[in-house]
This record gives C-alpha cells, sequence and structure tokens, in this order.
C-alpha cells in the first residue's frame, strides 16, 4: 500500500515538474519574439555605413541591476576635448533586445562643453547596450554596458 | 489641432563666461511606444516626442532624436558653454503634431 502511495507521489510530482517547465517555456517564448541582435547590427551598420568602428572613448553607464525596465537612468560620456577641430559630432545608442533598437541619438557641437548625456529609457529585457559615437573627424567609436532586467518594459497590458 | 504640455527647465541663471552649464529638461509626455496592446488585443499606436532641440540666443547647440525606448516623461541632462547672456530657448516635437516650447535666460558676467 505504501509503495502504491510512493509510486503515486512519483508520478504526481513528474507530472507537476513537466508542468513547470512548460510554463517556463511559455514565458521565454515572447521574450524570445525581442531577440533581435541582427537587428541591432543592421542599425549600427546603417549609422556607420561601412567605415571601421573601435572600442574605447565612450563609456556607457546604467545599473547592472534594474528591477524595472520601463525608466532606467542611462548616462553617456565621450572622452574628448570638445574643441573646434576635436569633438564629438553625434552619439547614437543602440539597444540589442528591444522590440526598436534605436533608442535616441544627440547631436552636440564644440559649444556643448562635455559630451556627457543623461536620459531615462526602457529595456525590454536583459541585454547589451550600445552607444556609438562619431567624432568630428568622422570616425566612429564605441562602448557598451551589460544589463539584468526583471520587470521588462514594453511586454505588458493596459 | 496641436498637443502641447507641461515642461521644465532646470538651469543655473547666473554663470562665469566661458564655464560648463548643466541644463535637465524635462516635458510631460506618456511616450506611448507602440509596441503595447490593449486587454483586447488591439495595439496601441505609438505617440511619442521625436525630436529636442536647444537654441542659445538662436544658435542651436543641441538636438536630439527620441525613439520608442526612450521611458515615459523624458528627461534629457546636457551641458553647453555659457558665452554670453541671452535666452535658450527649448522646443520639443512630437507624434500627432505635438509641440512644446520653454524659455530660460542666462546672465553671464
Amino acid at each position: 500500500m505504501k509503495k502504491i502511495v510512493h509510486h503515486r507521489r512519483r508520478r504526481w510530482l513528474k507530472q507537476v515538474q513537466g508542468l513547470g517547465l512548460l510554463a517556463i517555456a511559455t514565458c521565454l517564448t515572447p521574450l524570445k519574439a525581442f531577440a533581435k541582435k541582427e537587428d541591432a547590427d543592421e542599425a549600427i551598420k546603417k549609422i556607420i555605413g561601412g567605415a571601421p568602428i573601435k572600442d574605447g572613448k565612450v563609456t556607457l553607464t546604467i545599473p547592472p541591476l534594474v528591477e524595472n525596465g520601463n525608466l532606467v537612468v542611462l548616462k553617456v560620456s565621450v572622452d574628448s576635448p570638445m574643441t573646434a577641430n576635436d569633438y564629438v559630432k553625434t552619439i547614437h545608442v543602440i539597444a540589442e533586445a528591444n522590440p526598436s533598437p534605436n533608442i535616441f541619438t544627440v547631436y552636440l557641437t564644440p559649444r556643448s562643453g562635455t559630451a556627457n548625456v543623461t536620459t531615462r529609457v526602457r529595456l525590454a529585457d536583459s541585454q547589451r547596450v550600445w552607444a556609438i559615437a562619431q567624432m568630428s573627424n568622422g570616425s566612429f567609436w564605441r562602448g557598451s554596458a551589460e544589463t539584468l532586467v526583471t520587470l521588462s518594459a514594453c511586454t505588458e497590458m493596459v | 489641432m496641436s498637443k502641447t504640455s507641461r515642461t521644465s527647465i532646470t538651469m543655473p541663471s547666473t554663470a562665469k563666461k566661458g564655464s560648463i552649464i548643466e541644463i535637465r529638461a524635462i516635458a510631460q509626455h506618456d511616450m506611448e511606444s507602440g509596441f503595447r496592446y490593449t486587454e483586447g488585443g488591439k495595439q496601441i499606436p505609438r505617440d511619442i516626442i521625436r525630436t529636442f532641440t536647444c537654441t542659445y540666443n538662436n544658435v542651436e547647440v543641441f538636438k536630439a532624436e527620441f525613439y520608442s525606448g526612450i521611458g515615459a516623461n523624458p528627461l534629457i541632462i546636457f551641458t553647453t558653454v555659457a558665452v554670453e547672456s541671452g535666452t535658450l530657448e527649448f522646443k520639443w516635437a512630437g507624434d500627432g503634431g505635438y509641440e512644446a516650447v520653454n524659455q530660460a535666460s542666462i546672465t553671464v558676467s
């Protein structure tokens, strides 16, 4: 009698486990729909247009762990003297796993003084965010930051 | 019919000539991304602020383009060099004819 009960319980446990896996799978599928690294690569390609891109000079700061993806403070700073001959022209911020990769673009001038910009962005998933800067001499530099998002933006119902 | 909303600018009212000042500009806006659905499964159309520009005595010193990835009530913090006394004008423009303008004056010594 005891053996049968054990057997049943084991079977029941297995079924529950199966359900759990199914639930995890269904939870992950909608997120996969946002896994659009190719889109981000394409957006970056569109910006640089085949020009070489170097790592460095650009620092992107986002919290490493984000509780709510709807409002994430993002800071970009580019190492540049910001003089009339050597300044940062544009900064593009691209997210790898957002439904639309572009987040924002800023246009600076020597009169900006510094190349520091802070804003608040939405992040749909845990991902890497890129910042691409174009200098006045036309060269491209990039920097990135990775973050973990617990509550995703964009997916919630109204 | 153009829409508008409340905006706010935070920046120093006086500065030394040649110093770098920090400007914080915020606009009240939902920034509806266009990727959300109602419970009925209908997609909510995108309604965001698309551009933000700052002119310093009618010379453009800063411009930003926003996309759906910018959070609600867009805040942008940037810097500029205080070159002369005058007015800074801030302009936001977006979907559905959204437009907002704000001004701040600065005394440079």
